[in-house]
């Protein structure tokens, strides 16, 4: 760790409701009805899905945004701890935490998906293993990688409670056990953290990989603005695009929900990554489209065309311009609209890939989502941030300077 | 990272070029004998859309009481219906381009493609392309992810999202406990009145095919749907038109998952491009955590 001692991580000491705090709670609820409904009436009921569209925004948004917008936590690690750039520790802990909360997100998003949730272990057993398919690939690395980071945050856990574990009333039986568990974790994590950091890393860039592989298997059911054997290769490239922004916009809202003061000094020189790895992720979009001769597509005048160039133009060609200057770098509303605009445009891509390109063959109708769908979806987005808020009240994630602790 | 990303770069090249596509299907191919391989040919000039095959379909898998009165009805023709999760087969009507030309009917189910691309999805190999030719469903293993229903080239999948606690993919067995146990003919070719179906090996129904062309060229395009297509499909098509005017889809004849799995079997070759990328991740590491280490002992 730094031993900058100007920032160091520590629980932030405020009150957990505020009113923006009760509003999220109240649509947090409302994804649980929405939750609760599914399981009870089941896919049908709740769902616009049908025959000719089995995948919604629960894959589009909840699966493959999700994943890609947790994309922060393995380009911080390999940032911070592979390439040893001293400075970006201070952003280590909260991508991690986001990291950590948005793959479990996917996950509890997902189960609500699956026709049949109680059978997602199955990929497990090796007896059902099925090495040719792309989604089983994502499965067990995203499976793996999710204990990978609660691991990494094990020894968060150990800092703030390790000699302290006091649980309250019948579970203070416990509390040995689980002292026990920390000491172990502390003790011995430090050694082999690192050989659990660049798993996570090596496991990223291949779920990440594999997410865009998923709808290569149906080509003929794809628009070819968005079907196209490098896939998996854009998928990579926009995770790891999107994973600093990522990180820039939620320390910005964060700096701000806790009266903090955002760390310019370490987001700026952050932010000034992204216009290289837009400019890359901007070459193969366009390299792409080149090479398959896809332009007739793109200036079709239809709606695919529509999003594919605001995809482009918001996502990618307008916050890489902005990112080129020093000054916005270096300005808060600046870098925020930055940031944002690379984020909302990795999820239009997902949107784009999984939902948009995606042209059943017979279909009489068009997929929008459920009320359902979407109060579960935002749900699931306000439950992650109540237990994010919860988490850096707790335990040492934000670093805070010495002036303000 | 170089690593990684060249091993894409290389994957992807070679998943461009049918040179390995080639592969993987002579590969499939080999595994798929077509004498062992057993397949439908549907003759279209011939079906006089009496969908008595909808109904022994029904009574075989959905209900052993089903009313063949209700399957007489002529009035469903006037829409283009779906296989779904009721019904594994359906009958449609179809004209040809010129206006006032005479209708004709053709029957839908799953293909039973010899690289399918629903087995190639499912996540749990709960889909499996059995050797003589069925592919069959196991509800057991099914998770309910409906990525079978997204790789579908020709959207046969259906699923039971009325079902809150239990619910599967719906899609014609090709009557695997029939042909394959029982050793008879399926249930809708059993029933068929106007010999519009013919059950047999792959290879005769080819042959048979091309022999009723040869024998009818005014009767037929010279197309036998299904013999090519993606590889080859154990259900196979003849029709007095071209098939662009009927639902079955314009599709190459390289199989819908010679891309995917290449690319999948190029970044996963044997666990080395994943290994590399971790070993050189840990070299990065540990050379630049020496530097690091070092530069902090000269300031100190």
């Amino acid at each position: 760790m730094s031993s900058n001692d100007h920032h160091l991580p520590t629980p932030i000491k405020m009150k957990y409701f505020t009113p923006g705090t009760k509003i999220i709670f109240a649509v947090m609820v409302a994804g649980i009805g929405a939750y609760i409904y599914r399981l009870i009436f089941g896919l049908q009921a709740a769902t616009n899905l049908n025959d000719q569209y089995p995948w919604g925004i629960w894959i589009g948004i909840d699966v493959a945004s999700g994943v890609a917008l947790a994309a922060g936590g393995f380009t911080s690690a390999l940032l911070a701890d592979v390439f040893h750039k001293e400075k970006y520790h201070v952003i280590v802990r909260p991508a991690l935490l986001t990291a950590m909360l948005g793959y479990t997100f996917v996950v509890i998003g997902l189960l609500a998906d699956l026709g049949r949730y109680y059978n997602v272990w199955h990929p497990m057993l090796p007896s059902m293993w099925q090495g040719n398919s792309v989604l089983f690939e994502v499965g067990i690395c995203v499976m793996i990688y999710l204990n990978i980071l609660y691991i990494e945050f094990l020894p968060i856990v150990a800092e703030r409670f390790k000699g302290r574990v006091n649980l309250p009333g019948a579970l203070a039986r416990l509390n040995g056990f689980f002292e026990s568990i920390l000491s172990v974790a502390d003790r011995t994590l430090g050694r082999f953290i690192s050989l659990f950091i660049i798993a996570g890393v090596t496991l990223s860039c291949l779920h990440q990989s594999s997410l865009g592989t998923l709808m290569v298997i149906a080509e003929s059911k794809m628009s070819h603005l968005w079907w196209t054997p490098i896939s998996p290769l854009l998928f990579l490239v926009s995770a790891i695009a999107v994973g600093y922004p990522m990180v820039i916009f939620e320390s910005i809202i964060a700096s701000r929900s806790f009266g903090l003061k955002p760390e310019m000094h370490v987001l700026s020189s952050l932010a000034g990554y992204t216009p290289v790895l837009l400019g890359i992720y901007l070459a193969l979009k366009i390299g792409d489209i080149n090479t398959r001769e896809a332009w007739p597509l793109v200036f079709a005048g239809n709606t695919q065309s529509l999003l594919w160039i605001l995809e482009i133009a918001m996502g990618v060609v307008i916050p890489l311009v902005m990112l080129l200057f020093h000054r916005i770098r270096h300005s808060v509303g600046g870098l925020f609209t930055a940031a944002t605009l690379v984020v909302l445009g990795v999820v239009l891509n997902r949107i784009n890939v999984f939902l948009v390109a995606y042209t059943p063959l017979y279909g009489k109708t068009s997929y929008f989502p459920s009320i359902f769908e979407i109060m579960l979806t935002v749900g699931l987005i306000a439950a992650l941030v109540l237990v994010y808020r919860a988490i850096v009240m707790i335990f040492p994630v934000i670093s805070v300077p010495a002036a303000e602790r | 990272m170089g690593i990684s990303r060249r091993d894409f770069l290389r994957t992807v090249a070679i998943g461009g070029t049918t040179l390995l596509a080639g592969d993987v299907r002579a590969e499939h191919a080999a595994r798929l004998n077509c004498d062992k391989t057993f397949g439908v040919l549907v003759d279209t000039g011939v079906c006089i859309g009496c969908r008595k095959c909808e109904w022994a379909c029904s009574k075989k898998n959905f209900n052993p009481e089903a009313d063949p009165v209700f399957f007489d009805d002529k009035n469903v023709f006037k829409d283009h219906r779906r296989p779904n999760a009721l019904a594994y087969t359906v009958v449609n009507e179809f004209r040809g381009p010129e206006p006032g030309s005479h209708p004709f009917t053709m029957k839908v189910q799953c293909m039973h493609c010899n690289d399918p691309a629903c087995v190639s999805a499912c996540i749990v190999g709960a889909l499996k392309k059995c050797e003589f030719g069925p592919v069959t469903y196991d509800a057991s293993k099914c998770i309910g992810c409906r990525y079978c229903m997204v790789a579908c080239p020709f959207q046969i999948p259906a699923y039971e999202y009325f079902n809150a606690f239990d619910p599967q993919v719906r899609k014609c067995s090709f009557c695997y406990d029939r042909i394959v146990e029982e050793r008879k003919r399926p249930a809708c070719v059993e029933v068929c009145p106007s010999e519009a179906l013919t059950f047999g090996t792959r290879r005769e129904l080819i042959d048979m095919a091309h022999s009723r062309i040869r024998a009818h060229p005014e009767r037929y395009v010279d197309h036998v749907y299904g013999e090519l297509e993606l590889g080859g499909t154990s259900w196979m098509y003849l029709s007095p038109i071209d098939f662009k005017y009927t639902e079955l889809p314009d599709l190459p004849d390289q199989p819908a998952i010679s891309v995917s799995e290449t690319i999948q079997h190029g970044i996963f070759k044997q666990f080395v491009p994943p290994l590399m990328l971790y070993g050189l991740l840990g070299l990065v590491m540990t050379a630049l955590r020496e530097k690091e280490e070092k530069k902090r002992g000269h300031h100190e």
